[in-house]
Order: structure tokens, then sequence, then C-alpha cells
């Protein structure tokens, strides 16, 4: 079945029908990964967006279900060059195509996917409607795509319930240290990560109050990554900024860095295109030491706008020198960016995760 | 961390004569760091014996020494230049052993020189065995298990400890031989006794076989301040058990998930780390199939093929990078090259698929064993690019120039499917082919995997590609199907074979379509960030990026394609420099390549790169989208020759010599026509078609005869035939590929043979020197010793030569290069050969003569003569230097190929010998080929009836020089009967001691064994001769060689030698 991509700008990429064949409206975005589609569909901070996958050949190795980063797929749309026709890999379980089909997931393949991520990075990050309908209208899809506007996000996919994650490694008498984690759209490697270094994860819905997670006294608490604009969350920055107004260590990942951010006053803008892949350099301006990192923020921290006294910069993207990460002065509070619990995409900063323990540790 | 400013001098090693397992990927690697060196203020000293090489040119560094690479000419030369530091990563395996032997012995500490890029103890823990498997299990990553053995009861413990299947390699023997897999005890004691005998120290490693499982690359780049990144990883279709040089590579890999190729790039990160390189590395690994179980099969501390291939792949520059890495730059100040915008601390995203095919020697080594092992034998590639798989490897089979344009190839279909599933377990070059049969006939994945053991992926893409031929079969050809045909890269000839059409009619229905091709960039990126590379492939069924508008005027320069025996690196050498000084002139220069190992294929040489297949369908889309103002086609070997009628037709001007007058020299009849109006006299001969045809025609002209086709390189399928029974064989032989021209045969002179590359305008001709071959006519002119000046030849020899040329090029109205081969024999000039166009001497004589003669042709191309460019015409003034270009072979890689040289080129390589005196550079030409005599001072000597009496002569000063004589019995009589004691010898099989018996000794120096006619792999010679190779013992088959050698050995004087720069020429 052929499908369509209509971009707010005119565009139109004809292709085939892959996953559901319903009609969505989506931001388009695109990823740069060239392995690690299945952990991207299941990344909750793609809620919202339509995801376009820039390297070609997409399903190689087909599926497994334990690589899944939440128990969703998230994206609304997925935007592909090649589906492959076989999956071939020895965890297999399942074709890329048949986990779009089962969360309903509409997408389009066989199209230019460079010449579409060429226009996003010209003019920006803009919606796009993902049709069956041979006989759309473009002047009405235009119109209906300049008004859609992503909102609410956050809550969509946060959990509703609580959820503890014990420790995944051997203790060796040691009692767990106890994390808080704030669930703002949390990959599942963020809490793994934690639990593999000996922490009880408690994750919170994303509208937690902070008094409700400050009186189980918890070691440390860790903000999540998560989708949409961080200024629509105004209730959960006031939340965090009470946390903030403790002494327990904080580490806060994507959204989680961006809001802690937002609640000391400092500001956050749009990217033209954000960054999204496996490739993306940061750079410690304490070591001058360079990682490469995964990554999937469109909205990054405004460097003007950061009070020296607050907070001093702790990590730079080494390509365009965005803000990547940030140390609260005086406070047990870091934050970054980019994603350390990687999952896709390298594990250079997993050694994060360390410091936060330490940290943790330390104020025990 | 900013550049070191104590780095002042740096002295660059290079990789030496091109020899199978390193090739023209080390000009490439070498020729970008020298110039990122240059480009830092540095002074660049370098050596290479290669003289075919683009770094060893004066504009790339500043003193060149075109000398042997050993310890004592490298101290000479730190001596002299005083450089502060030497640059050893860069050279392959052959800079990072020299330097290893200067840092250990304590030369350069005691010359206050540095080792930069990498440390010695880097290097050690790398190469040394043992201390490679301490390093893996200090950082907990595994290796393959291993033990050295010294006899087969050790062998069978380990084995028993961990389990069959096992692999023997003998250590010290070349080629792999005697290795193998043993599956049992049996297995085990019968190929490890054998392994032990061969082994000059008597020993064999024993190792667990991981043959079957992935092979997966990582390149890896780390700089002084800790900071690392994956510049790509790449997987090869074949799976371990097949030299990753042999292997069909795919960049990045397919077939892991997101979390194995973590893993292993975590690794790789943990390897160079625990190593402490600061510049490239390669790591290999082995991947299990179906667990996470992996090993590391070996790390190579330095730039390697697998970098040049990840370069070109990636866009990211490699040698570049490790070179400023060198001086002190972390990655983070380096700036990436392609985007401008972004820094060298990061890693490419690809949104294309890259497929390498290795281009292997089996056309020219017809008796070669073509299974492919973990000894590599190809000695080059191909590497194609575009947006599916299939599309990838259809572009990489085509850029091969085997006449083969799809996988219907090899006359499979002959076979029943019983039969084929039987070929599948041969692991050689055309598995491909015989999967896609395979497939074609029905046997299930699960079969072709199970014995393959390639992953079903690769399969299925295979099967795709049958599945569309058979779609072409029987459907009819609408817009849709032409459009996936085009996704898909078949070729319009393909598509026109399955259709029942013709090409053209195909080619104009896909115009007619609007079906044409669209170019991509390479921009490391993705499209995420705006590139400024010009470097692009092409694909069908997407947008066109490039933009060819230019205030220029255009010129398009083919190149060479994949390195082989006969079109070698000398041709890149004339392409890039063609391309030079066409961009010098004012024009915009497009070079249309698909060597990932060369310097044209670099993005930073022509304006624009476009990395296609060199056929005319792939050059004609290029055409059409750029259409360039001329072509040149002259500099590209027969590659680019072969394109001329095509491009004509394309309506681009071809610049230089015109197309017809290219044919006239080709055409015998046509030639033969001018070289009467010439009055030049010429060997007499015919041309025919049929083995009938040939057999009259020797008979006429009287045997010995020359056979050969027209229209090849390299004397492919040339043989001197003695009798009628060789006319058939060698009739036989060349009628396998159907030949599109007659068959040439010529009377055979046996005289001296000579050889001219001169530069003409159509008037006037510039010959920079006359170089003579030692040895006589018979043999090929690229597997012969060359000597310039010409030594022997009386002013009289050399007038005729100059006037011969002259006339030649006047009657062919050469415009650029011409190269000419005479045969000299009693006082009479013979023309054998005329090429016109450039030649594998070319890169050789400028540099010795100091004439830049691309350049000059490149610019007397352009409209300007000889004259105005500061030149007399005729004969230039001879050099106050002897130069000896010395053929260097790849025999002991090739398994079952023959040594014995004639008329068929066999050589891979070369290495200059230069110096004031003969004596000297043939000593020097020698010690850069790898003959480094006397050692045990024994010799063997057997040779053919005719040579018998000539070989007392090199018996006689041999022994002069201290030498026991073994000899085969007649030989050995016929020594004895004249004075030179010789010790004889038994044939093999009759009783000790036998020439093998002494062989095996392993004290033998060197190995004269002049070859009996024909091809008979059972007749001793033949093993005498493999045997000699495997084992390392120096083998000539041609008594002028021997001559030569010794003469080498008689007088020079190897403790004086003089160190030349040759920038200074």
């Amino acid at each position: 079945m052929k499908a369509f991509l209509i971009l707010e700008d005119g565009n139109v990429f004809e292709g085939e029908s892959i996953g559901a064949a319903k009609e969505v409206i989506s931001e388009i975005v695109f990823n740069t990964s060239m392995t690690g589609y299945l952990e991207v569909l299941t990344d909750p901070s793609y809620a919202g967006q339509a995801v376009t996958m820039t390297y070609p050949l997409i399903g190689n190795y087909g599926v497994c279900y334990d690589d899944m980063e939440s128990l969703k797929v998230w994206p609304d749309g997925y935007i592909v060059r090649e589906i492959s026709r076989l999956d071939s890999n020895f965890r297999s379980e399942a074709g890329i195509e048949e986990v779009l089909k089962k969360h309903e997931i509409p997408g389009i393949a066989g199209i230019d996917t460079r010449a579409l991520t060429k226009i996003l990075r010209e003019k920006g990050t803009m919606n796009g409607m993902i049709t069956t309908n041979e006989n759309f209208n473009k002047e009405e899809v235009i119109s209906k795509l300049k008004e859609y506007k992503v909102t609410g996000v956050v809550r969509k996919v946060s959990r509703t319930e609580k959820e503890v994650i014990e420790p995944m490694c051997d203790m060796q008498g040691k009692t767990p240290l106890n994390v808080a984690l704030l669930d703002l759209g949390t990959k599942n490697n963020i809490a793994a990560s934690l639990a593999r270094r000996g922490c009880r994860v408690t994750v919170y819905p994303a509208y937690t109050s902070a008094e409700e997670i400050l009186d189980t006294n918890p070691d440390g608490i860790m903000l999540s990554n998560g989708p949409g604009d961080p200024k629509e969350c105004t209730e959960i920055i006031a939340e965090i900024k009470k946390l903030y107004e403790t002494d327990t260590p904080i580490f806060a990942i994507c959204l989680g860095h961006q809001l802690m951010a937002l609640a000391n006053g400092f500001d956050t803008s749009k990217m033209v295109y954000g960054h999204r892949g496996a490739n993306h350099p940061v750079k410690d301006l304490k070591t001058n030491r360079v990682y490469i990192s995964s990554q999937n923020h469109g909205y990054v921290v405004e460097e003007d706008s950061i009070d020296p006294k607050v907070a001093e910069v702790g990590f730079i993207n080494a390509n365009d020198k965005t803000i990547e990460g940030l140390n609260y002065i005086g406070k047990k509070v870091f934050t970054v960016q980019f994603h350390p619990e990687a999952c896709a995409g390298p594990v250079d900063t997993a050694f994060l995760f360390d410091r936060f323990i330490e940290m943790m540790e330390v104020s025990e | 961390m900013p550049k070191n400013k104590d780095i002042k001098k740096v002295l660059v090693i290079g990789s030496g004569p091109i020899v199978i397992g390193q090739a023209a990927e080390f000009d490439y690697a070498g020729t970008q760091a020298c110039r990122s060196l240059k480009e830092e203020g540095v002074t660049v000293v370098l050596v290479n014996s290669n003289p075919a090489t683009i770094m060893t040119d004066k504009e790339i560094a500043d003193m060149v020494y075109i000398e042997p690479l050993t310890p004592d000419m490298l101290k000479k030369i730190i001596i002299k230049e005083k450089p502060d530091s030497v640059l050893p990563t860069l050279g392959g395996q052959a800079a990072l052993n020299i330097a290893m032997e200067l840092e250990e012995c304590g030369f350069l500490k005691e010359n206050n020189v540095k080792l930069i890029g990498t440390t010695s103890l880097t290097i050690k823990k790398a190469e040394d065995r043992l201390e490679f498997k301490k390093t893996m299990e200090k950082i907990n990553e595994p290796c393959a298990a291993s033990e050295i053995v010294t006899d087969v009861e050790a062998a069978v413990a380990f084995a028993g400890k961990i389990g069959y299947p096992v692999v023997i390699r003998p250590a010290y023997t070349l080629g792999g031989s005697g290795g193998g897999i043993a599956h049992t005890q049996e297995e085990l004691e019968d190929i490890c006794s054998n392994g032990l005998r061969l082994s000059r120290v008597g020993q064999c490693l024993i190792e667990r076989c991981i043959a079957g499982w992935k092979e997966i690359e990582y390149e890896v780049m780390r700089d002084s301040n800790g900071n690392c990144i994956t510049v790509c990883n790449m997987e090869n279709l074949d799976p371990v058990g097949v030299h990753t040089g042999d292997s069909i590579v795919v960049a990045p890999s397919q077939t892991l998930s997101d979390k194995e190729y973590q893993m292993l790039r975590t690794s790789a990160l943990n390897i160079i780390t625990e190593l402490g390189i600061t510049g490239g590395c390669n790591v290999q690994f082995a991947l299990h199939p179906t667990s996470f179980e992996y090993c590391v099969i070996e790390v190579n501390p330095r730039v390697s093929r697998s970098s040049a291939l990840a370069s070109k792949a990636t866009g990211y520059p490699i040698a570049k990078v490790a070179a400023k890495i060198a001086l002190g730059y972390t990655l983070d100040e380096i700036k990436n090259a392609v985007t401008q915008k972004t820094y060298a601390s990061f890693e490419p995203a690809l949104d294309y698929v890259v497929v390498k095919i290795p281009k292997w020697p089996f056309d020219k080594f017809i008796m070669a064993k073509r299974t492919l092992t973990t000894q590599m034998k190809a000695t080059g590639e191909v590497m194609s690019i575009c947006t599916n798989f299939e599309g990838a490897l259809m572009k990489a089979i085509r850029s091969l120039e085997l006449n083969v344009y799809s996988l219907a190839h090899g006359g499979y279909d002959q076979y029943s499917k019983d039969e084929i599933i039987e070929l599948l377990h041969r692991i050689d070059d055309r598995r491909i082919f015989v999967i896609a049969e395979a497939i074609r006939q029905g046997v299930d994945y699960d079969t072709i995997h199970d014995i393959t053991k390639i992953d079903k992926w690769f399969i299925d893409k295979i099967a795709i590609l049958v599945e569309f031929e058979k779609r072409l079969k029987e459907e009819p050809l609408t817009k849709e199907l032409m459009l996936e045909a085009k996704r898909l890269e078949f070729p319009d000839r393909v598509i026109a074979q399955f259709t029942g059409k013709t090409r053209e009619e195909i080619h104009a229905m896909r115009k007619e379509m609007g079906i044409t091709a669209a170019y991509k960039m390479v921009d490391t990126c993705a499209a995420e960030f705006e590139a400024h590379t010009p470097y692009y492939y092409s694909c069908f069924g997407s947008e066109n990026e490039v933009k060819p508008v230019s205030t220029k005027k255009k010129i398009m320069v083919l190149g060479s394609g994949p390195i082989r025996i006969g079109q070698g690196i000398e041709f890149d050498y004339c392409s890039v420099h063609s391309t030079w000084a066409l961009k010098e002139r004012g024009y915009e220069t497009i070079i249309v390549n698909n060597n990932p190992e060369t310097v044209s294929t670099d993005f930073d040489i022509a304006d624009k790169l476009y990395f296609e297949p060199l056929t005319p369908e792939d050059v004609e889309n290029i055409v059409d989208l750029e259409k360039p103002d001329g072509a040149v086609v002259q500099f590209g070997g027969q590659t680019a020759i072969k394109l001329t009628e095509d491009l004509l037709k394309m309506g681009v001007p071809i610049l230089g010599t015109s197309a017809e007058n290219v044919d006239a020299a080709e055409d015998r009849e046509l030639f033969d026509e001018i070289l009467e109006e010439c009055c030049i006299p010429r060997p007499a001969g015919k041309t025919v078609f049929t083995t009938q045809e040939a057999l009259e025609a020797a008979n006429e002209l009287g045997y010995p005869v020359l056979v050969r086709p027209s229209y090849v390189l390299g004397g492919q399928g040339m043989q001197i035939a003695i009798g009628d029974d060789d006319i058939r064989e060698f009739m036989a032989i060349i009628n396998r590929t159907v030949q599109e021209h007659p068959i040439l045969v010529d009377k055979y002179i046996m005289g001296k043979e000579v050889e001219i590359d001169a530069v003409c305008d159509g008037e006037d001709i510039l010959i920079p020197g006359i170089m003579e071959h030692i040895e006589r006519a018979g043999i090929h002119s690229g597997d012969s010793i060359s000597v310039y000046p010409a030594m022997d030849l009386t002013t009289k020899i050399k007038n005729v030569i100059v006037d011969y040329t002259r006339k030649l090029a006047r009657s062919l109205h050469v415009i650029g290069l011409i190269n000419i081969q005479f045969i000299v024999f009693q006082d009479e000039v013979y023309v054998i050969e005329v090429n016109p166009r450039s030649s594998r001497t070319v890169p050789y004589i400028s540099k010795v003569t100091g004439i830049p003669i691309v350049d000059l042709a490149s610019r007397v191309i352009l409209g300007e003569k000889i004259k105005d460019l500061g030149y007399e015409s005729g004969l230039a003034k001879e050099a106050d230097y002897y130069a000896i270009k010395m053929p260097v072979f790849s025999f002991e890689k090739l398994r079952g190929a023959d040594i014995s040289l004639g008329p068929e080129m066999k050589s891979t390589g070369e290495c200059l010998g230069i110096a004031k005196t003969f004596n000297e550079a043939l000593y020097k030409a020698f010690l850069g080929s790898g003959v480094n005599l006397p050692k045990h001072k024994k010799a063997i000597i057997t040779v053919k009836d005719s040579d018998k009496l000539e070989a007392v002569g090199v018996a006689e000063r041999l022994k002069n020089l201290g030498y026991t004589i073994y000899a085969t019995r007649s030989t050995a009589k016929v020594l004895n009967e004249h004075g030179v004691d010789a010790i004889k010898i038994n044939k093999i099989g009759k009783e000790s001691p036998t020439v093998m018996d002494v062989l095996l000794g392993h004290d033998i120096d060197l190995v004269i064994d002049t070859p009996t006619h024909g091809r008979d792999k059972t007749r001793d010679g033949f093993l005498i001769r493999r045997v000699s190779i495997e084992t390392g013992v120096t083998c000539l088959t041609s008594l002028d060689t021997a001559n030569a050698l010794l003469t080498s050995l008689e007088n020079a004087d190897k403790h004086n030698l003089e160190i030349i720069d040759v920038a200074r020429i």
C-alpha cells in the first residue's frame, strides 16, 4: 500500500505503508544511530514525534524484546528507507514491522530519508502527516499541520503507579542505596544501571510531590529523560525546586537536566533540529576528555541564562558547543543533557552513574 | 593539548614494495600523513624503497630517500638528516618492524630520536604473541586459546584440553604452508608433523578453531589525552577462516544488534586504551553467531588496509588525523575536514552501505589454489557505495573488471542441485556465485548457512537479487520494474540479458521513463550537518544532491580501478599527478575511481570525486550530470583506455592522443602499416583467431613464437611456444574468455630488451631516459630488472631508438605519453610494443631523472608545447645516478602458483636501487627486494638442458664467493665436467639425499632453477621452486637474474652504501 509523508513546508514524499495503516500528524525528527532501532522506538522521549532513521537499512537483526527501553513503542510514526525482509540474529523474536503493527504505529518506507533529513536540517524540525490516503488535500493537510502542537506528553508517557526495582547484583551483605527515580518518560536502562550498581530504585510517576519522595528519605534522587517542551512542565519544575532545596544528591538526565535548570531560573530553548543519535561528542570541561554519547533532545539549556553563582557547565557538545551538563555549585546536584544509560549507543559515559553512587555514599 | 613544539623534523617510514597483504593503502596513508605534517610546518623526511608511490614525490616530503628498508639504511638516513622523531605507524608492518629494531638496539635513544604515534612498548604489547595474550588477560578481553608446540605429543595434549577442531600454524613458513585445521587426533598428528618439518624453527602454534564465527572489525582512534572514538565498524560477509583481506566486507555491520555492537565497541576502546596507542588502531573480533561470546583475533597498532577502507567508507581521514595526533593534538582540536563545522572527536554516521570485494590474481595464476584461507591472496580491492546492500554488492561486482555484471556468472547452472551443495563447501573467490546458483536451484537458507556459516541476512540479500533476475525474465518491463532493477543496481546490459532486449533498447527505455542516477554525498554525518566534501556515490530513486555548475572547464580523469598484477599503484600515481597538473592550469577536475586503497580516491585530490564502478554505463551517468569538457584516459591504465570509445559516443572529447591512434597502436594490421611507412622493423608476426590459424602462423614463422591476446595488460596470457603442443595449450587458455580482438603470434627474438617513456606534443618528443632490461626478451618487462641509464647501448643504437620514437610518436599523432619497448639484436633495433599511454615505469623514471613527465604530459594534452615547457626535444641528458628497478613477487602467498618467469607478468610490486655506480645500485635493488645474502653459503642449481653450459659460469662465480653447490644429477655432471665441484643430489622420491632433503635442512641460501617447458605441476622443478619459496629461500628462474645477483654480491661493499635524497635530483 502506498503511503505519503506530507510536511508543513509543502514537501511530499511517497513511499510504502509500513506498520499500522492509520493517519497521524506529528513532529518529524531524525535519528542518526546505525543500530538500536528498537531502543529508539521504545524510548518515551520520542512521544509526540515521528522518527526518521537516517541509516537506510532497518530491521536487519529483528527484534529482541529484552532490548525494549519501555513497555511501549512511543513515536507517533516511523520513517525509514528500507525494512529488512529477513531478520537475522540469534536473539531475534520478531520482525520490526510486527512490532509496529502490534503497537499500532503507522510508518512509511521507501522514501529518500536523506533528502528528508536535509530538509529538517535546513528548515528545522517541523510537523508532518503520514497517511495512506492518496486523495489527500495538500492545502488542508498543511493548515492542519501548522495548527498542530505537541502537548502533555510527559503525562502520557509517565507511569501511574510507583514501582520498586531491587538491586541486580551481588550485594555481598551491603545495604542497598535507595534511589528515587522520577519517571518523566524514563528508559529502562536508567533504573537498571543503578540497580546493577547495587541500588534499590523506586520509580515514581512524574506528578509525584516532592514531599512524597522526600518522606522516604532516599539516598539520592534521579530525574529521568522525557519528551516534549520542558517549559510545559511547570508543576513538575516546582516540585524539583523543592527537591533541589534539600541536601539529597540529585542526578538528572535529558529532560530532567532541563527541568532542573528551569527550576533554578535558567532558560531553555528549542533547537533547530536537535541532537538525536549515538555519535555525539561531549567534552568534560574539568578534564578536557571527550566522550561519545547517545543523545535525544530537541531543547537545550541556554548558556547565557545560567547563573554562574548557581551552576557551572560540566559538559559541552564538542561540535556545536551547546550545554551538555551542569554542576550545581555547593550542591550534590549534577545534570547531563545526554544519555549515560546509552541504549542505543555507546556506554562511554556510564561512569556518571558511579559518580552518582559515590556522591550518595559520601552523603551517607 | 596543542601541538608539541619540539617536533620539527619527522622521519616517515613507508611500507616498501607492493606485495600481497601490503599494498597501495600505505601510499594513501603515508601521503595523507605527510601532507598533514607539512600543513603543520613540520619538515618531513621520507624513506620508502618503492618508487611507484606518491609519497616519494618531492611535493609530498621535503627529503625523499628511495632506499632499501633495512635498519642500516635507516641509520644512515637518521644520522644524515637528524630528525627529532620517527613516525612508524603509517608504513604497515614493514615500517613498524624496522622502527622496533632501531628502538631495541638503542640507536634511536643514542641519536635523540623519539618514536611518535606509538611507543615501542605499545608495539610490543600488540605484536608479541605472549605479551598480547597477557595484556588481553589483564583487561579481561578474551583471545582464542593457543599454545606453541615443538612436538606432536604436546599438540595432541593441548588439543585434548581445548577440544577439536584446532588450527595448526607452523612458525616461519610462508603463505600458511604446512598449516591447516584438524578435526580429529589423526588429522592433527598428520598436519602437525608435516608442519614441524617445514618450520625452520621446528615450531607449530596450535589454536582453538573459531572458524565460522562472525568476523567484525573496529577502527579506533585515540589521542594523548585518552579520548577514544571508533571511526566505523565493519562486518565480513565471509566468517572467520577467510583472511579479512580476502573477505567481502560490509560497513557498517549489518547483523549486529546495538547490544553486540556496543559490546565490541567498548572492548575495542578498552584495548586501545590499555595499549596506550596514540593514533589509529584496528581491532578484529570473532563473534560467536549464537551467543555474546567473542574473541579478540588481532590488533594492529597502526593504520592498515582496513583503516584505508574505513576512511573511504566514512569520509573520516584516519591517517591525517593520526599524524596530527602524533604531533600532540587531541581529537577535539582537529577539525573535521568534511563538515568544517565539527571536529575529529565524533563518530561518523553512515546513511548508506559500503561493500568491499577483493581483487584476486587467479586470472594470472591459473595454477594457483583459489581456496581462501587465513593467508591473504588478493592483490587489491574495490569498494562501492549504495543506499542498499544489494546495490552496493552489484556495483562492487562490476567494479572488479572481470567482465561480470551480475550474480549470474560462472556457468554453475550446468551443475545439479547436489553438485551445487557440494560446491558450497569450497571456500574460494567464486563462492558468492555458487550461493546465488544454490538459491536459484531452491537450496534452502538453512543448508547454505550450515555449510558456509554466512549469516542468513546476507544469503537473503543474494536471494533478493536472484529473485529479481527471475522477475526480469518473466514480467513485462514496466517503469516500476525498471526502477526496482536500477535501485538494486542491475546495469542496463544485465537487464537486457534477462529481458531479451539489447543494451541500447534498455538505455533508451530508461531515458524515456526518466530513470536516471542520483548522486549523494559522503559527509561523515548522515546529513546532520552541512558538508563540503565533493565526494559522491550514485543511487537510483533518490534526489540528486550534486550541483554540476562550474565556472571552470571540467576535465574528467578516469582512474585505474583495483590494484592487480600488471596494473598497480603506478597508474594511481599518474592519475593523481595528472589531476594536480590540470587543477593547477585552472580546470575543474573530476576523478572517477573505485579503489579505496589509493590516493586518487582521497576527497581532496580532485575538485570532485565520484566513487563509482568504471563501466561505460556508470561513467555515462556521471557524464550526463557533469557534462565534462573533456576526459583524460591515458593515465588510468587499461581500465581507463577501455572506456575511450564509450566516452566518445557520449560526446566527451578525449584529451591527448586520439582514440583512432590508440587503436592503431593495438590493431596489428594498422600498426604494421605504420611501421612500414616509418621503415621500422618488428619481429615478423600474424594475427589469428583460432587454434588452427595459430598453428599455421607459428609454423610459417618458425618456432619459437610469442602468443598473446591484443588489448591486454601485463602480458596477460602471453606465452612463448616452442612447438605445436604449446600453441594448442596456450590458445585453449586464452580462449577461456571470449576474445573480442585477435590473438597475436610473433616470431620470438631473444635479444636485449630496451624501453622508453616519452612525452610527445605532436611534433616534438622528450625522452627522459632509456631503460635496459637485465633479463633477455621473453621475460615480461614488468618482471625484469630494469636499469637506467641503459649501459650497453652504443650512441648509434641510442640514436636509432630516439629516431624510431619520434617517427612513431608523429605517425600515431601522440599527444601526451607513449611507452615503447624495443629489442636490440645483432645491432638491429626492433619495435615489439607501443603503448600510447602512461606506463609502469613512469613514476620511476620521473623520480630518477627529475623530469615530471606526467605533469608535462598533462600540460601538453592541454595544448602546450615541449619547448615552451623549458625542455629540449629528444633524449634528455643522462642523470648522474644509476637507478635499478627490481621486481618484487608475492609467490609465497599463492600456493600452487608457478614462480618461473616468462612473458606473462607475475610481480606485484617493485623497489628501487639508486647509486652513483651500477654495482651499488644493483646491490641496493636486491637488498630492497628482500634478498640479503650470503647467509649459509649453500646453493642448489638445477637447470634445463639448454642452460647447462651457461650455468657453469654461474656456478663458478658462486664457488668463488665461497658457496657450496648442490646440483641435480645431470646439472651436477656438466658442472663437474667443467671443473666446478658440485655435490650431486637426487630427484624427489629417489634415495637420500634428495633435493627436498637438502632444502628442508634449512640452510640453503639460493636455488637457481630454470624451468623446463610446460605447466605440469607434478614435475620436480615445480615442487622445488614452491618449497623454496614457502620456506623462504631465494629462488631464481633466469640465469640473467642469477648473474646480476652475483655481480651485486661480488662487488658491493655493503657497509659503504651511500644514501641519496631523490628530492634534490
